[in-house]
């Protein structure tokens, strides 16, 4: 049986807004192999940095539970939760906005070293800031330097730095290079994916960005307003898309080469707001293929092909006799 | 020869700041073709939007100043205009559309109001009426329902947003279009949306088109011809076909490696090693040297030539001086 470090069963978030319940996660589950990479896609509002934030419970989760190392993190105290986010570490998108800026880049590396009294020794402490910054690639002479007065890519390396401070086992990457300019994007891809290597780290990395998520996950999930509508080995889901969300937006990126492309799908309008969902298939105001069966219930993630999950109405007849249906 | 809609020559921009000039721009060339479209690609702070700032005359002064070149737009030279004239020109004869539609649209007056308005700043004799009622085209021509004309900016999506950008400023049939990266804040199937109705307005409308953006894919989208910027100069230029698939400067080079390639998932990437020259410095060799695989001492020493491998291809860099020198390739 495979390894997995977390699992995520049905797992929602909802939020009370004066206008009505706001689903942001609904139901989603998932689970991740210890050593590899689950990249989480989707649109702004499909709900992929709630469903990371609730993992860590950084917002408390309504309902569901995360299995991790095969305890349920949802169960136990805060006090308990904190020993264990030395295990369970998150990287922001935003750099400079996840700091103190009145601290220097050294108080901020060792800050959590620290506060989880991993050594009390002052030296020591230098001595294992000065590595963590010779990891992640930042030059000793920046160690009193303040993040203000650092770009965005050095900012995102104090960042990776910090979370591998405590020696953590899983880190949730929230767009970590979506603020990034592409030459700085790719060192830092690079850098986690080598740490990745080195410490048999495991990633959940949430991205809007199509090409970086297929370059760095082994699996894939797709999310569409708070629910995961295709799941899918990277190379798979790339190869052979079923589901009609994930073909538009596979179709949507705009690829580096002049070769002639294949068509583009247009999808009608933009996303439904969150709140007050019916109960039918998300995707189905924007679905091209919409029919009667998409608007009675919401379809469930079944298994396509080994490993392959689609949820889609139009799904459960056709897929066993014709593929091209879509 | 065609007629150039916009041509820039030798242009100096810097910003005089209490912590020293930054040189945004330094020795631009660059020439479009009436009708067709110009992607000016390149990374934050290469000097794309000053630039583009620099041709409707809107570079915030102080701090900034255009040191000196010329730039002519449809034959008309821009740097001696008074405001006066400037004025006439913007909106009618040139737009331009930001990466922010939020922060593009006035969010005390209906967008209806909005297109209006830039009508009869133009046209004075235009009655209310008529130029709601071209408003009214406009947004639909854009793909919004005309009943929206009376809404306001925020009660409507960004993608939405952008589009009353776009109804704005092709409201006066303008010749000249610059997009300063008109999709980065949108969500890739919106970008799609977006992209493809600036396709057809294009065809409909004749307009010529900058593009500035950081997104190679978006270029081969939508562009005739493509500029490199790096430190405030071109460091290549040509037709999608030049640059793409003959690619010859080692930035443009390095720029394609960085990217995730989406057919070959495995490839590690070979980002370009380090950072963004500082605009405050002016290097005596090649801005780039620092960074590039390939510079050797003379690249540090003396500014790069010029060397043109076709009538529509050329490149800034020393070493092709050397008749046999070739870029690695890309994967």
């Amino acid at each position: 049986m495979a390894d997995n470090i977390l699992e995520v069963r049905g797992l929602k978030k909802y939020f009370n807004t004066p206008k009505g319940q706001l689903l942001a996660v609904d139901d989603v589950s998932f689970t991740v192999e210890r050593g590899k990479t689950l990249g989480i896609v989707g649109e702004s509002g499909c709900g992929k940095s709630t469903t990371g934030r609730a993992i860590l419970r950084l917002i408390e989760p309504t309902a569901g539970e995360v299995l991790f190392e095969g305890r349920d993190i949802t169960k136990i105290s805060t006090a308990e939760m904190r020993k264990l986010r030395k295990e369970m570490q998150i990287v922001f998108q935003d750099p400079f906005s996840s700091v103190d800026p009145r601290m220097s880049v050294g108080g901020i590396i060792a800050e959590p070293i620290i506060i989880n009294k991993i050594i009390k020794d002052k030296v020591a402490i230098e001595k294992r800031v000065a590595e963590l910054m010779d990891i992640v690639g930042l030059a000793p002479r920046l160690i009193n330097s303040y993040p203000h007065e650092l770009d965005g890519g050095r900012r995102q390396r104090i960042g990776i730095a910090r979370a591998l401070a405590l020696n953590p086992k899983f880190i949730i990457c929230d767009e970590p290079v979506s603020a990034l300019d592409v030459s700085i994007q790719a060192q830092i891809l690079n850098l986690l994916k080598n740490l990745q290597k080195d410490m048999g780290l495991t990633y959940i990395f949430i991205t809007h960005n199509l090409s970086v998520v297929n370059h760095f996950s082994d699996d894939i999930a797709v999310m569409y307003l708070g629910r995961v509508i295709e799941k899918a080995p990277a190379e798979e889901l790339f190869e052979n898309p079923i589901h009609p969300y994930t073909k538009a937006l596979l179709s949507a990126i705009p690829t580096p080469d002049i070769a002639p492309k294949k068509e583009r799908i247009i999808l009608r309008g933009e996303i439904s707001s969150p709140i007050n969902l019916p109960n039918e298939c998300r995707f189905a105001p924007r679905c091209n293929f919409t029919c009667d069966k998409c608007t009675k219930g919401i379809p469930p993630l079944v298994e396509f092909s080994p490993n392959h999950f689609v949820s889609c109405a139009l799904m459960d007849e056709q897929s066993k006799t014709k593929r091209t249906v879509f | 020869m065609s007629e150039k809609i916009v041509e820039i020559k030798d242009l100096y921009v810097d910003y005089e700041t209490d912590d020293g000039i930054v040189h945004a721009v330094n020795g631009m060339n660059l020439s479009l073709e009436k009708g067709k479209s110009l992607g000016l690609v390149g990374e934050t702070g290469a000097g794309k939007t000053t630039t583009a700032l620099s041709i409707m005359r809107l570079i915030p002064d102080p701090p900034g100043v255009i040191k000196k070149g010329s730039i002519m737009v449809d034959g008309k030279d821009i740097l001696s205009m008074s405001i006066k004239e400037i004025r006439a020109l913007r909106g009618k004869y040139v737009s331009m559309i930001f990466q922010d539609p939020m922060t593009s649209l006035n969010p005390a007056i209906t967008v209806g109001e909005q297109i209006a308005e830039v009508l009869r700043e133009h046209d004075r004799k235009m009655s209310k009426s008529e130029s709601m009622k071209r408003a009214e085209e406009m947004l639909r021509t854009v793909g919004i329902a005309e009943d929206r004309i009376h809404d306001y900016a925020h009660q409507f999506s960004g993608g939405m947003r952008q589009r009353v950008v776009i109804a704005i400023a092709l409201a006066c049939n303008p010749q000249l279009l610059i997009a300063d990266e008109p999709t980065t804040a949108l969500d890739v199937t919106i970008q799609a949306q977006i992209l493809e109705t600036m396709k057809e307005l294009r065809k409909k409308f004749g307009t010529s088109l900058i593009m500035i953006t950081h997104d190679l894919g978006i270029v081969a989208e939508i562009c005739d011809e493509v500029s490199v910027v790096y430190g405030g100069r071109v460091v290549e230029h040509g037709t999608l076909e030049d640059v793409f698939n003959n690619t010859k400067h080692p930035y443009t080079e390095g720029l394609f490696n960085s990217l995730p390639n989406i057919n070959n998932r495995t490839a590690m990437l070979r980002p370009i090693p380090g950072l963004m020259l500082d605009p405050t410095e002016d290097p005596p060799g090649c801005p780039f040297a620092p960074r590039c695989a390939y510079a050797t001492s003379e690249c540090e020493k003396s500014k790069p030539p010029l060397i043109t491998f076709s009538d529509t291809h050329y490149v800034e860099c020393h070493r092709y001086k050397e008749p046999d020198f070739k870029l690695q390739g890309r994967d």
